[in-house]
């Protein structure tokens, strides 16, 4: 993607960021308290995090492909299911791809 | 006020701020790793100011998405601040230039702190230090984190492959637990996700997959009766 692209995103992005939290403290509290707002807030969360652990996890392009991220990612899970502080659980993470790099090629 | 509520006050959002800057580290290091350079990642951290949709933005760019894409997913996680927003209009009170300040620093942290302070004046304080703390804190370790993956090679750049997609499972997770309001609805939307992320990458641009698993999930039906949503329910 070229800087430009990039640059618009970035910009883009973060005016869109803005103006939804200004509109939370400008607009009438009943247009934000709708059933599907509150849907969207509850739910999208889970669903777009999720997808993106899966993708940044096990994709490349519009392939699928297993190697040490996935090894990491296993190894976070671990450390997260036993409350490990954020930290520690990114560098176990780090450390068990650039193993699991260094083991498989 | 008694001056100690308001010593614990500034302590706690103090703290908080500066666990939430190794966020920022983090955010920083991903943000390179996904082919931006240290000033887009900075102005992302200085701009944007709301760390899942950073995330989103850069992961969606990093697996090769669209511009659009990318920025389709910020704005989906960023419709929460709207929510916070419209809960800190009561203790805000703001107007004017304060609104259009104070609007900046609407995200979980700062909602919370703000929410669980024990009154208006308290809940205001609270905001300012939190969210002050959490600017300054957030936007230096941006900068650290994105230095630092900058200077990576080899063995080290895999290392960091593994870890963003650890920090969004780190940032997914709290959403899973037991203790999180309908968590086993968030656990069938979050296999969902995935599940479908993963099945479209063959065969959609890149980046699309993330949308569209999304949309797939808000669309594969209503929560189930007794399951729905209140607006009351979703504070973190």
């Amino acid at each position: 993607m070229t800087g430009t692209a990039l640059w618009a995103a970035v910009l883009a992005g973060g005016v869109g960021c803005y103006l939804l939290k200004l509109a939370g403290l400008s607009v009438p509290a009943a247009w934000v308290e709708q059933p599907w707002v509150a849907r969207v807030v509850d739910f999208v969360p889970a669903a777009l995090l999720a997808a993106l652990v899966a993708v940044q996890a096990a994709t490349s392009g519009n392939h699928l492909v297993l190697d040490g991220r996935l090894v990491g990612l296993a190894v976070a899970a671990v450390a997260l299911a036993l409350r490990a502080p954020f930290v520690v659980v990114l560098v176990l993470a780090g450390a068990a791809g650039a193993l699991a790099h260094v083991l498989g090629g | 006020m008694p001056s100690a509520a308001r010593s614990a006050t500034l302590r706690d959002g103090i703290g908080l701020g500066v666990a939430v800057g190794l966020y920022g580290a983090a955010f920083g290091a991903a943000a390179v790793a996904a082919g931006l350079n240290i000033w887009q990642t900075s102005a992302l951290s200085l701009l944007m100011f709301t760390g899942a949709s950073q995330f989103a933005l850069v992961g969606v760019l990093g697996a090769g998405g669209s511009a659009l894409a990318a920025v389709g997913s910020a704005l989906l996680l960023g419709t929460r601040n709207t929510v916070y927003g419209v809960r800190l209009v009561p203790l805000l009170r703001p107007r004017g230039v304060r609104r259009v300040a104070a609007a900046h620093w609407v995200i979980d942290e700062t909602t919370a702190m703000s929410l669980a302070a024990p009154d208006r004046e308290l809940g205001r304080l609270a905001f300012l230090a939190t969210g002050a703390t959490i600017y300054l804190g957030w936007n230096a370790m941006t900068v650290v984190g994105a230095l630092g993956a900058a200077a990576l090679g080899g063995t080290a750049r895999a290392a960091l492959d593994a870890v963003v997609p650890a920090a969004f499972l780190a940032l997914l997770w709290p959403r899973l637990r037991r203790t999180f309001p309908e968590a086993a609805v968030q656990r069938r939307v979050a296999l969902g996700g995935a599940v479908v992320a993963l099945a479209l990458t063959p065969f959609v641009p890149a980046g699309v997959q993330v949308i569209a698993a999304v949309v797939a999930v808000a669309l594969a039906g209503r929560p189930r009766a007794g399951e729905r949503p209140t607006a009351q329910e979703e504070m973190p």
